[in-house]
């Protein structure tokens, strides 16, 4: 049968969703960093990943997006191991933005140029991304001499411009000001009702109220517990959770 | 310092007058260097990526060769170009040896560590902070050499200016391997040479300002690169 190829982005040829780990098992120097997470990722919204620091949610989400081997289990992007081909249809977001030494518009064209847009499409596609953040006055700046906020936006939108079908963000808010705090959550939300899955990870438990759909929280490289929103915030199921909340120390 | 006093003022009269000899002279030392110089980058630049993009077995023996063949002694690397180029040795039969071209490969031997050393580090330190975003985007090792190479643009021609600048003021592998002869392969720092030991202080003086100032410009494109690199935040 024929491929109908109407759409000239390749998002609907290259399924992402489920991302799924089992028993994902991250082992550096004899100490487990993860240990045996079992998660899915698929259908819509926003899970929100927390937990103390060092309990391994950077490192989860990276070997999710197939960033990092781990030591046991497996990764799986709708039933097939990660790779390259379809790694821009997962948007990933790191915590410190790596821009390249370019133009911030140079910056999400070459995002699109190695995803396989042709030529012809990049510019206008890269443009309509910066205003949609309202970076477009911008656009002709280099990258690298942008604000702390503006960086961070900035490899959001590259991230975006492949319309991925999942975008993991790595605490996008932390050091902004509240306005620009704002701006990255609005732009999150609005890339979530879009149907795009979103992971973030956040030390914010306003920010988790605000964008998540269900929270998943992390500690000493276990995933606790997986759950809605309301119900996490409302009553954890792990006494390590409940004192996460109240603010204890559970390192 | 009546001698002195002459040789001075004539060799500012030749460099104002543009003497013949002296501009065959100066022109014979840019055409060899430049030509060196490019031959260096072009085999220089590739050998660094591969060496910074590649983990193999030794990889930190040829990074500490390649980095200290940048201190090769001019003389030697004109002995070694010598013994390859002369009658008996292996290339022997193109008949190089006294020509510019044996020059230009003897300053291409002598530049290519400096740009494969200065080239590899760039762009290795480059790669350790792009890796996981390139990775992030799909992007595939035999993408990520151009990027890597276009984004360390700025210090990839400061190390070639470095090169060129020490294949202009070399001395030692030059004058083994071209032998200083008039209209042939007299160079500037040949000349200077074996000029001011020969009494004619005038003509070397005024190569020597020559030389200088060449060293300032390079110098001060270097600097011009790094401001603008810096601006830019593309340093
Ligand atoms: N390559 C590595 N080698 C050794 N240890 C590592 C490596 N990568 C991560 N770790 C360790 O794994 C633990 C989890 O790291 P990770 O960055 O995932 O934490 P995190 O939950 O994101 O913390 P934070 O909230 O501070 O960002 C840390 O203790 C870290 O030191
Ligand atoms: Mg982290």
């Amino acid at each position: 049968m024929q491929r109908a190829l109407v759409d000239g982005s390749r998002a609907h040829r290259t399924p992402i969703l489920p991302v799924i780990g089992k028993d994902l098992t991250v082992e550096r120097g004899g100490r487990h960093i993860l240990k045996a997470i079992d998660i899915e990722v698929g259908g819509t919204g926003t899970l929100v990943l927390i937990g103390p620091n060092g309990a391994g949610k950077s490192l989860l989400v990276r070997v999710l997006a197939g960033l990092v081997r781990p030591s046991r289990g497996e990764v799986t992007w709708a039933g097939r191991p990660p790779d390259r081909q379809r790694a821009p249809k997962v948007g990933f977001v790191f915590q410190r933005p790596v821009l390249l030494r370019r133009s911030a518009l140079a910056n999400v064209e070459y995002a699109l140029a190695v995803a396989g847009f042709a030529r012809s499409e990049r510019a206008d596609r890269a443009s309509a991304a910066l205003t949609r953040a309202r970076l477009s006055h911008l656009a002709q700046t280099p990258a690298r001499v942008l604000s702390g906020g503006e960086q961070q936006l900035l490899s959001i939108v590259r991230a975006l411009a492949t319309e991925p079908e999942i975008l993991i963000l790595d605490e996008p808010t932390s050091n902004l000001d509240p306005a620009a705090t704002a701006a990255i959550e609005h732009l999150v939300n609005a890339v979530r009702a879009e149907g795009t899955r979103v992971v973030l990870i956040t030390h914010d438990l306003g920010q988790a109220r605000r964008l998540g759909d269900e929270v998943a929280f992390l500690h000493r490289g276990r995933l606790m517990e997986l759950s809605p929103r309301d119900a996490f915030l409302a009553q954890p199921a792990s006494a390590e959770a409940r004192a996460f909340l109240r603010g204890e120390i559970v390192l | 310092m009546h001698d002195f006093t002459t040789a001075f003022l004539e060799a500012l009269r030749l460099i104002a007058v543009a003497d013949a000899s002296l501009m065959e002279i100066v022109w014979l030392s840019l055409k060899v260097s430049i030509s060196a110089t490019l031959l260096a980058a072009i085999v220089g630049l590739p050998i660094g990526a591969l060496v910074a993009m590649g983990s193999f077995r030794g990889r930190s023996v040829v990074v500490l060769l390649i980095n200290s063949l940048m201190g090769l002694p001019p003389v030697v690397v004109g002995l070694i170009v010598y013994l390859m180029l002369s009658n008996s040795g292996p290339m022997g039969g193109f008949g190089l040896l006294y020509s510019p071209a044996a020059m230009i490969v003897a300053q291409t031997v002598l530049v290519a560590p400096i740009i494969a050393a200065l080239g590899r580090q760039t762009i290795e330190d480059l790669k350790n902070e792009y890796d996981e975003q390139l990775r992030a985007l799909g992007v595939g090792p035999v993408r990520a050499i151009p990027t890597l190479l276009w984004d360390g643009r700025f210090s990839l021609m400061t190390a070639c200016l470095a090169g060129f600048g020490r294949a202009t003021a070399e001395v030692g592998a030059v004058i083994v391997v071209g032998g200083n002869i008039d209209h042939v392969t007299r160079v500037m720092t040949t000349a200077i040479a074996l000029e001011t030991s020969k009494g004619d202080l005038a003509l070397a003086l005024g190569l020597g300002f020559i030389l200088l100032t060449m060293a300032i410009v390079v110098n001060a494109l270097v600097m011009g690169l790094r401001a603008t690199a810096t601006r830019a935040a593309y340093a």
